[in-house]
């Protein structure tokens, strides 16, 4: 079955006045119908700009250098503008992280629901009112007929989501692309949020990417997890093998860097502290871009850069997963 | 800083990068240099009686048939040279517009830390008065002031006050807009978090407002004030013209032109011509350098 | 721990805000005057050495109570000891000044939580002068490099200004800051929300490590109950302004009492996939404009009788932890 999204060797810069800077560099991955997908990464990982790419809502200087996108079969990454325009909200669904700027507060939620309709699909006012309205009760908004009147302010702001949610699936799209979606709200709704938008992209048959930093969301939400470092890919597989066992030094790094909630009678430890930050774009280094913070590392992590690899169940881009035999460690 | 990296730095680059920015900076160094260097570049002094010759005045520019060298500009009705005299001109109107912008600035951004960081009524109070003064175009009240100052104080004096009397007026009409840019930075920075920090330390809040704010809302200021040097020039200019302004024993630009006017359907052109002409390449030049000071620390623009 | 004798202590704190719309508009338009409990008949103790943690969502307070701590501005309601004296009378505040200096607060916001046009040996350096802890110029800087150093940070970075700092390293300077002039008692609001996640381990192990050298007491405020089950002794749950459990680290995770803990340790997403089984949590935060008369929860609480909508709970001790829930009183859960 064709993937619904494919992404070759993304390559994504910002030329500056002291040299290109590379943000995403050389991405690769699949989403295959009914998948969700989740991307995570720290901040500066460049998986956001990974999913405005993929919109193809990068803004300039910021461009795609490299690689291609295809959405069902069909590349998008070279379109012009109009047939992008169409395509987004058609086929692919979005949703941001700040329900309150991703609606517009001088219209009220019909509307905004009713001129998508009717710019995707091809409705009459009435039919695309009653689509609105079936919408709405779909993400769980109460007296759906009653509110489909009310402006976004008037609503509290789980509820936003929920309608931008609706938003994002009036047209059917393929593909939905959630930029973390759950940031900006309390823990008691991400809970709900997520079991929403899990059962939804299930019963429409799209599929997620799902871009986030909270790596309990994923663990909640996704069935296969990519995890971005400095602009590449560090570790892709299923959730249950990355979440639970993690190839990666800095996916490892990072699952033990996460706060638990303690079981009674155990112990206070202090969490796993992985040393140093993620690089600044201008100051990437060679070879493997996590070797300076890696307790693993050896000489060719300094010289060579890994490609993905097989590491059990999961892809990971580190050498220690070479099929050749391993150098004793430097 | 060393000079490497403030050639580097983003302002000097935006800087390099526009021809008509450079051309501004180097015509307002000429004028400016032109205006404090008058006493040693200018072909005569004009305001020395006894230098002037009657038989000189009227002189075409040097360039035409009944024109000298000694007077590349031409004379006044006065034998006065004309370079000599919008050198010793362009000095006034510089240092009126200059000095009013000092204290306006000075006063608006005194008012404007007070009314953003202490607020309440104090607020309330200097903003009803700014309010009220926006009512008034500033030409009227530096007419306002001026006027009263003349009935107010005794003749003699009048003239050697005259500057300082018009600074007065000029840099009163103009503290509104430090004070509300001001207040507005400060009522941001106010709510952030370091002011805070600052208060649980338990900094005074007049430290707080001088070394934790202060230095953070100044940069608006800076592009404020230069616009507002020309619009100061002008306004002194304006006044000259109308004969409120500098006394006649000193001119600056607007006098000359207002001096010049008289002459100008009778064939002596250039009385005026030339005052006007520098006039406005000085206050063109600020006015340019000053666009690009505010779009060049515009962060928006960046 | 029980020893340990009660540093900071509250005793129903309460504060409003005045949110009414501008005198001219409320005249015209005939509306009453809206006022906003933030913090509502707040009681606890925090001992010495101990970290109390005071977790909850949006609106319940625990912000504009970090803030009532350190006297950034009174309570409407209540008293706040420090040391046994009352330091939130505003009458009295020359006597409240040197408890205060023994106090001291960490921010959230990285980035705004330092002066841009300052260096860094600026601010920290601040509270020595403030304070007049030392006066010496070469004191001082002695004093500065050794706090960078205490936080992890290099003694040239004191010449730097904060914008060519990471997040994670400002909220380090933020922390030396606070410690400079070598305060009992830190508060701190949401530290490590604003970090990523490798970075706030390095944070919060830093500060475990602070508070077991220096002898620190900290009140550590947090939305996150995976970050507090790390660091904290005891918790607080706070609900639209009012404390409605507070119990030891251990009792809270293992036997939650109130239903709206129980729904927030529900919520906490399951990353060692256990796949537990979890009751769906309904509703969400009520406007704290209009809170719900009685138990402020009882519209999101499967356990709510009519006790529940008309009565507002009291905090009551049950053994070594306290709950503010009818049910809870009535022995029903």
């Amino acid at each position: 079955m064709t993937p619904v999204l494919e992404v070759e060797d993304l390559r994504v810069e910002f030329p500056t006045r002291r040299g290109s800077l590379v943000a995403v560099d050389g991405v690769s991955f699949a989403i295959a119908p009914g998948e969700v997908l989740g991307v995570v990464g720290e901040s500066g990982a460049g998986k956001s700009l990974t999913g405005t790419a993929i919109i193809g809502l990068l803004e300039p200087p910021g461009r795609i250098a490299a690689g291609e996108i295809r959405l069902q079969g069909e590349r998008i990454d070279d379109l012009p503008h109009e047939r992008m325009r169409r395509i987004r909200g058609r086929r692919i669904g979005a949703i941001f992280q700040d329900p309150l700027t991703s609606l517009n507060p001088l219209y009220t939620i019909g509307e905004q629901l009713v001129e998508t309709i009717r710019t995707h699909l091809d409705a009459d006012a009435a039919g695309a009112r009653e689509r609105a309205l079936s919408l709405l009760r779909e993400v769980g908004i109460p007296a759906p007929e009653a509110r489909i009147d009310h402006y976004p302010h008037q609503f509290s702001g789980g509820m936003r989501q929920r309608v931008v949610i609706a938003l994002a699936l009036c047209a059917e799209p393929r593909l939905i692309i959630a930029d973390e979606p759950t940031t900006a709200l309390d823990v008691s709704i991400q809970a709900q949020i997520i079991q929403l938008l899990k059962r939804l992209a299930r019963e429409h048959g799209a599929a997620v990417m799902l871009i986030t930093h909270d790596m309990g969301v994923i663990a909640e939400t996704a069935d296969r997890v990519a995890v971005m470092y400095a602009g590449r890919i560090a570790e892709i597989g299923p959730v249950r093998a990355v979440v639970g066992a993690a190839r990666h030094p800095y996916t490892a790094g990072l699952m033990g860097a996460i706060p638990k909630i303690r079981r009674a009678g155990t112990a206070r430890s202090p969490l796993v502290q992985i040393e140093g930050a993620m690089p600044r774009l201008n100051a990437i280094p060679a070879g493997c871009a996590f070797h300076p913070r890696c307790s693993k590392s050896f000489d060719r992590c300094r010289g060579e850069r890994p490609e993905l690899r097989r590491a059990g169940p999961n892809l990971a881009a580190c050498w220690l997963y070479d099929e050749r035999p391993v150098p004793a460690q430097a | 800083m060393d000079l490497r990296t403030l050639w580097q730095h983003d302002l000097a680059y935006s800087f390099r990068r526009s021809p008509v920015t450079i051309a501004a900076a180097v015509l307002t160094l000429l004028c400016v240099g032109g205006a404090l260097l008058a006493p040693w570049i200018a072909p005569s002094n004009p305001f020395d009686a006894a230098s002037l010759d009657l038989n000189a005045a009227f002189a075409p520019p040097g360039w035409s048939a009944q024109g000298s060298a000694g007077h590349p500009l031409g004379t006044d009705d006065q034998g006065r040279d004309l370079l000599s005299t919008i050198l010793y001109g362009a000095r006034i109107s510089l240092g009126v517009g200059l000095a009013s912008v000092l204290l306006a600035m000075l006063l608006g951004v005194m008012l404007g830390l007070v009314s953003g960081y202490v607020g309440g009524r104090a607020d309330a109070f200097i903003m009803r008065i700014a309010d009220i003064q926006l009512s008034f175009p500033p030409i009227l009240i530096a007419l306002l002031i001026d006027g009263v100052a003349r009935v107010a104080l005794p003749a003699g004096v009048q003239d050697s006050i005259a500057i300082p009397v018009l600074i007065f007026s000029i840099g009163i009409s103009g503290w509104v807009q430090y004070a509300r840019t001001v207040r507005g930075s400060t009522l941001v920075e106010k709510g952030k978090e370091y002011v805070q920090a600052a208060r649980v330390i338990g900094r005074h809040p007049l430290a707080i407002m001088l070394r934790h704010v202060l230095p953070n809302v100044l940069g608006p200021v800076l592009v404020i004030a230069t616009i507002h040097v020309a619009t100061a020039i002008i306004t002194e200019a304006t006044l000259s013209f109308l004969g409120v302004g500098v006394p006649p024993t000193n001119p600056s630009l607007g006098t000359l032109i207002r001096i010049g006017n008289e002459f100008l359907l009778s064939g002596e052109w250039w009385i005026t011509v030339f005052p006007g002409a520098a006039l406005v390449t000085l206050v063109l030049a600020v006015n340019l350098l000053g666009d690009w000071l505010r779009d060049a620390l515009n962060p928006k623009l960046r | 721990m029980t020893s340990a004798p009660s540093l900071l202590r509250l005793e129903g704190v309460g504060r409003d805000f005045d949110v009414s719309r501008p005198w001219l508009n409320r005249v015209v338009e005939g509306a009453p005057r809206r006022l906003l409990r933030a913090v509502d008949g707040v009681s606890f103790e925090v001992r010495k050495g101990e970290t109390l943690a005071l977790v909850g969502e949006s609106g319940c307070g625990k912000s504009p109570l970090a803030r009532l701590i350190v006297g950034l501005y009174a309570p409407s309601r209540g008293r706040i000891e420090f040391g046994g004296v009352e330091i939130s009378d505003p009458a009295r505040q020359a006597a409240a000044a040197p408890l205060r200096r023994r106090m001291q607060m960490i921010f959230q916001d990285p980035y705004a939580s330092l002066n841009p046009r300052w260096r860094v040996r600026e601010i920290v350096a601040e509270p020595l002068l403030v304070l007049g802890l030392l006066k010496d110029k070469s004191d001082i800087h002695e004093r500065v490099v050794e706090l960078l150093r205490q936080v992890g940070l290099a003694p040239e970075d004191g010449e730097k200004y904060p914008h060519e700092f990471s997040g994670g390293q400002r909220q380090r300077i933020s922390i030396a800051r606070a410690l400079s002039g070598r305060p009992e008692f830190l508060v701190c609001d949401e530290p490590t929300s604003a970090l990523d996640v490798s970075v706030q381990a390095q944070i919060l192990n830093l500060m475990s490590e602070l508070q077991a050298r220096l002898g620190l007491t900290y009140l550590f405020i947090s939305h996150n109950l995976a970050v507090v089950s790390q660091i904290a002794d005891r918790i607080g749950v706070m609900y639209l302004g009012r404390l409605v459990e507070l119990a030891s680290a251990d009792d809270l995770f293992a036997r939650p009492r109130h239903p709206y803990t129980r729904m927030l340790l529900d919520a906490v997403p399951d990353l060692e996939m256990s796949g537990r089984a979890r009751t769906p949590v309904a509703g969400e935060v009520p406007n704290p404009l209009a809170p719900p008369p009685g138990c402020a929860f009882h519209p999101r609480c499967p356990h709510a009788n009519e006790r529940c909508r008309s009565e507002p709970p009291k905090l009551i001790a049950h053994g070594a932890s306290a709950s503010a829930c009818h049910a809870v009183e009535e022995m029903r859960i």
